[in-house]
């Protein structure tokens, strides 16, 4: 697995998933300044860090999904290769059109900071097939804008192609309102792309990867990206 | 030449900033206030003077960048 960690101004994750690709894998990430306009030679995963690149100015992720490094993202996934987007790194796939639907200020109006519970709804895709179906997970969310909306169409295309990943449930798996910390539509915490590919989702699998965190939930799903791409070379 | 951008959410698109806003409002006792949608506002700030150009470029802008036109309208007008 060789991936590359895009670094915005304003992202604050992006060591914390250098480290949990490491972990994974054995290979350093690069770290990719968005003024670039090529990704490292061999890269099989690009990943954008979660953070608050360029402030959250005008919307979050807006600015950076624009930057130069983007173009060569967006020619990445049109070949296929896979991409991972986590809380702010959702943000800007969403607002790059790498992925459909957009994230919204948290029903509550509050910034969420705390470890959530999470199903996983498919184990066939390289973003889950470090765990079962149906698996309840539990890592960390930190966000402010994480509501995730779309129209009632790309919902419905979004379920019916199983492109749901993640969902935010109770520790017992339960999907309700009461577990859905930001007013999710469909309570839904990560999707893929229509391809398959890219994945984003709010919550932080990278900071539940080692045992001095208090939870190696994460783990499964760098594991699996790790096997998915190690079969593949 | 001047311009503004006003950049507003669709409606049906949920605006927790505008019921806050509202809420504020009404416990201030400002009467007959019925609901509020917050948006941007733009002012910019054109080189040349051909309309029809700025429109077009403003036009750009707001669909490249300042509006993202999933959940917001937008709404462009040269002030001269």
């Amino acid at each position: 697995m060789k991936s590359a960690v895009l670094v915005f101004p304003g992202i604050n994750r992006e060591r914390d998933m250098a480290r949990a690709l490491k972990l994974a894998s054995g290979n350093e990430a690069a770290m990719v300044w968005h003024a670039e306009t090529s990704l490292p030679d061999g890269t099989d995963l690009v990943v954008v860090p979660g953070g608050f690149s360029y402030g959250d100015y005008l919307r979050c992720g807006a600015i950076a999904a624009r930057a130069p490094v983007m173009d060569a993202v967006r020619d990445f996934a049109a070949k296929g290769g896979l991409v991972l987007g986590v809380c702010n790194g959702f943000q800007i796939l969403c607002e790059a059109g790498l992925l459909p639907g957009v994230l919204m200020r948290n029903a509550g109006l509050k910034f969420v900071c705390k470890e959530v519970h999470l199903r996983v709804e498919r184990s066939n895709t390289p973003f889950t097939r470090g765990y079962n179906a149906g698996q309840v997970i539990r890592v960390p969310v930190a966000h402010g804008e994480g509501n995730y909306e779309a129209d009632e169409k790309t919902l419905e295309r979004l379920e019916g192609e199983g492109r749901v990943l993640y969902r935010y449930c109770s520790p017992d798996g339960t999907v309700d309102e009461q577990a859905n910390i930001n007013g999710a539509a469909h309570s839904i915490a990560g999707i893929i792309n229509e391809r398959g590919n890219v994945l984003g989702m709010m919550p932080h699998p990278e900071n539940h990867v080692e045992d001095i965190m208090g939870c190696t939930d994460g783990r499964g799903l760098f594991a699996g990206l790790a096997a998915h791409l190690d079969r593949a070379a | 030449m001047k311009a503004r951008v006003t950049v507003t959410l669709k409606s049906g698109i949920l605006d927790p900033q505008g019921k806050a806003i509202e809420g504020a409002l009404k416990s201030l006792g400002v009467d007959g206030i019925a609901s509020v949608r917050q948006g941007k506002v733009f002012d910019i700030e054109l080189a040349g003077a051909d309309k029809a150009k700025a429109e077009a470029a403003l036009k750009q802008a707001a669909d490249k960048l300042l509006a993202n036109t999933v959940i917001e309208n937008y709404r462009v007008e040269v002030l001269g």
